[in-house]
């Protein structure tokens, strides 16, 4: 009796795959949520811990969650960035936990961008 | 986050690091958000500990246990990468922050090292989730050994060893030979000097090793594996040990693979360190119990090797490689390279350059590339003045021919030998014939004795050569030394005698004016050989900075402000502090 078979081999490999998709660089989709002290005010750190939650129950590999600096439009924090290939990045503002969410599943996984939650082009620019 | 956990960092504290920055985490209560990972060796070994922090690729260098609070408080809490620790382009003068857009790493292409610094080495999930053991799976359910053979063939893999034979036509004469009991070994006893790509690839990444030898075990039939490590090596032996123990555990050694009905396991060796038993007569014989030594072929090993069975050894690189051949074909892997050398090729690049580490290039590569590209020149305005390639066997390639790709053919044509991948770089004050002397100490030192050529005439090679260094060379030495490197290497039993003159006779051949300046002018034009330095300071080349006076240990030197330096003979130790601190070579 063989411990293991090949479909098993598979499983393991889908299980630990989005840990090293994010070592090699390579992702389908990029949310950057900004965390400048204004944006970590306004409380853009549990934003983050929802994409994060969001990525792992979703299993999805090919999605990567990162931070970056202010964006410049720190009225508008918490602010977030979804990169989705070559296509125009999309700014979404004052994100909230359930807004977050909602990014997740329409845009990031689905495609859609959900136009009323982008970012006011404020006097800040 | 990915600290580096290969030796090298390792040795300048990379564990430390690793541990303040953990303890940092639970301060800041990120540890469920923040993964931290030792990885193997990421090659860049000159600017350890390093970490590249993921998704954004951030490369930070040369890291204290000090520097993660503000690691930590910057990066991760505020989101600004911290430029203090990032890599700094000597040329440029620019700080790089991701690693991609370093050019030592930019400009490799990962192929036996593709697991470098991405997977923790003690983790075989994260092999598998790489694509790993799915060759064996691919080897075992769906392709005869025939099949694999032909493919390996088709691939144009050499031994990444040093000789260079053809990969896949060693399997065939092992799978052709007749015997109810055959071996896969794996040669891991790395010992030339300066070399560690073995090492690092089964520090970095111990199941790609464990998974070729699965897969040349069903291509010859072996059922039994020893992987030979020199026990110099400690932290590749643990790491492989935990990777066999994984592996079986998962049922991807032992009996019955993946449900497939083939049977194969895995046992380490460690070897105590003896150049010689890299040479695969010997490390048989060493595996054997007995002393290692070389025995005549034929019989080749293929026909009567370990236990007198039918054996192949392959080197641990070579084995690294057949894995991603099984599972993106032939066509992909010699894609790279040139007519004779395809694939990609891990170098050890040390000595006299900027970016100490390894690469990995594809075979045609131009040294120049390596040394000034990825390598990032030679450090403190020093010039080039040669490449040692293959260690203790091999040769030097001089500046003038930085050009020359690197491929077995190319490298073999300037004398020196392509070898297993340590690559020396060499700068003006270096003198070529004590470096010489240096690899002749090493292989006479290491010859078994068993034939008298190797054992006697390597003695009277090193006797000729400390002479010359001494000022006491005669006319007819350097030809004395061609005509006993003729005999060595014509009659020595195994490759240790056979090419352990190359550093000599490369030398010679690019290098004949040196030979000639120590022997006929008692002069040594790298001001190197300490019998041969007047210690004077040559006052057209002084520029009276004082810095020679400050540097001398023993106040042997004077200096004023406006006056060449002037050194004391009768309190002068030799100890060459002044020679090594003078910018200007002032001194002779």
């Amino acid at each position: 009796m063989s411990k293991m078979n090949r479909e098993e081999l598979e499983k393991i490999k889908q299980r630990f795959k989005s840990l090293v998709t994010v070592r090699e660089g390579t992702a389908r989709v990029t949310v950057i949520v900004h965390m400048g002290p204004c944006g970590i005010a306004a409380g853009a750190r549990p934003v983050l811990k929802v994409f994060i939650k969001e990525l792992e129950a979703r299993d999805a590999s090919d999605v990567i969650v990162t931070i970056s600096d202010c964006a410049g439009r720190c009225s508008q924090e918490p602010v977030v960035t979804i990169h989705c290939g070559a296509e125009q990045p999309v700014v979404y503002g004052k994100v909230s936990e359930e807004t977050a969410k909602e990014i997740f599943s329409q845009h990031v996984m689905g495609g859609k961008v959900l136009e009323h939650y982008r970012a006011e082009e404020g006097a800040e620019r | 986050m990915l600290v580096c956990a290969g030796t090298g960092c390792v040795a300048s504290k990379s564990l430390a690091v690793k541990k303040a920055l953990e303890e940092e985490l639970v301060k800041r209560n990120l540890e469920d958000e923040v993964l931290v990972v030792a990885t193997g060796c990421n090659g860049f070994c000159a600017a350890g500990p390093v970490m590249v922090v993921y998704p954004e690729g951030i490369f930070y260098q040369r890291l204290k246990p000090e520097d993660m609070a503000q690691l930590v408080e910057e990066h991760l809490l505020q989101g600004r990468p911290v430029e203090r620790l990032m890599f700094t382009d000597p040329a440029k003068k620019k700080t790089i922050p991701r690693m991609h857009d370093i050019s030592f790493f930019g400009l490799q292409e990962l192929r036996a090292l593709r697991n470098r610094g991405i997977i923790d080495a003690e983790k075989i999930d994260d092999y598998i989730a790489r694509n790993g053991y799915f060759a064996v799976a691919r080897a075992l359910m769906e392709m005869s050994a025939e099949q694999i053979i032909s493919e390996i063939k088709e691939s144009g893999l050499r031994g990444r060893g040093g000789a260079g034979f053809s990969t896949g036509m060693k399997w065939e004469f092992a799978a052709k030979a007749r015997g109810d009991i055959k071996y896969a070994l794996c040669n891991g006893d790395e010992g030339d000097p300066g070399a560690f790509m073995d090492r690092s690839i089964l520090e970095a990444d111990p199941h790609v090793v464990l998974e070729g030898m699965t897969i040349a075990a069903k291509a010859i039939g072996a059922h039994e594996g020893y992987i030979y490590v020199r026990a110099e090596y400690p932290l590749a032996v643990s790491r492989l040990r935990i990777a066999i123990n994984q592996a079986r555990e998962y049922g991807l050694l032992g009996k019955n693979i993946l449900g497939s009905g083939f049977d194969f396991d895995v046992e380490i060796y460690q070897g105590a360190g003896a150049f010689v038993c890299g040479e695969e007569t010997a490390l048989m014989t060493s595996i054997e119990g007995k002393r290692g030594m070389p025995r005549p072929r034929p019989p080749f090993p293929a026909y009567q090797g370990l236990w007198k069975k039918p054996t192949i050894l392959n080197n641990v690189e070579t084995y690294a490689n057949v894995p991603p051949i099984i599972l993106n074909s032939a066509q992909w892997f010699n894609r790279l390279g040139t007519e004779g050398s395809k694939g990609t090729k891990v170098f050890a690049v040390t000595g006299a350059i900027n970016n100490i580490g390894l690469v990995e290039v594809p075979m045609g590569t131009p040294l120049r590339t390596i040394i000034y590209d990825i390598g990032g020149g030679i450090p403190n305005r020093r010039k080039l003045k040669a490449v040692q390639l293959g260690g203790p066997s091999g040769g030097c390639v001089p500046e003038s021919l930085v050009d020359t790709p690197v491929d077995f053919e190319s490298i073999t044509k300037t004398g020196a030998i392509m070898g297993s991948g340590g690559m020396v770089v060499i700068d003006e004050t270096s003198c070529m014939v004590n470096l010489a002397k240096f690899f002749l100490e090493f292989t006479q030192d290491e010859s078994c004795g068993k034939c008298t050529p190797c054992r006697i005439g390597t003695k009277v090679m090193l006797d000729i050569l400390e002479n010359i260094c001494a000022g006491k060379g005669a006319e007819g030495d350097v030809e004395t030394l061609e005509d006993l490197s003729v005999t060595i290497k014509n009659a020595s039993l195994c490759g240790l005698g056979q090419t352990a003159p190359n550093p000599v006779l490369t030398t010679i051949r690019y290098f004949r004016d040196e030979y000639d300046a120590h022997i006929k002018d008692k002069i040594c034009p790298a001001v190197s050989c300490t019998d041969l330095i007047k210690f004077e300071v040559v006052s057209d080349l002084c520029k009276k900075c004082g810095k020679c006076a400050k540097a001398c240990p023993v106040l042997a030197i004077t200096w004023e402000k406006g006056n060449v330096a002037c050194i004391d003979k009768a309190i002068c130790t030799k100890c060459k502090t002044c020679i090594a601190t003078c910018p200007f070579r002032a001194i002779a």
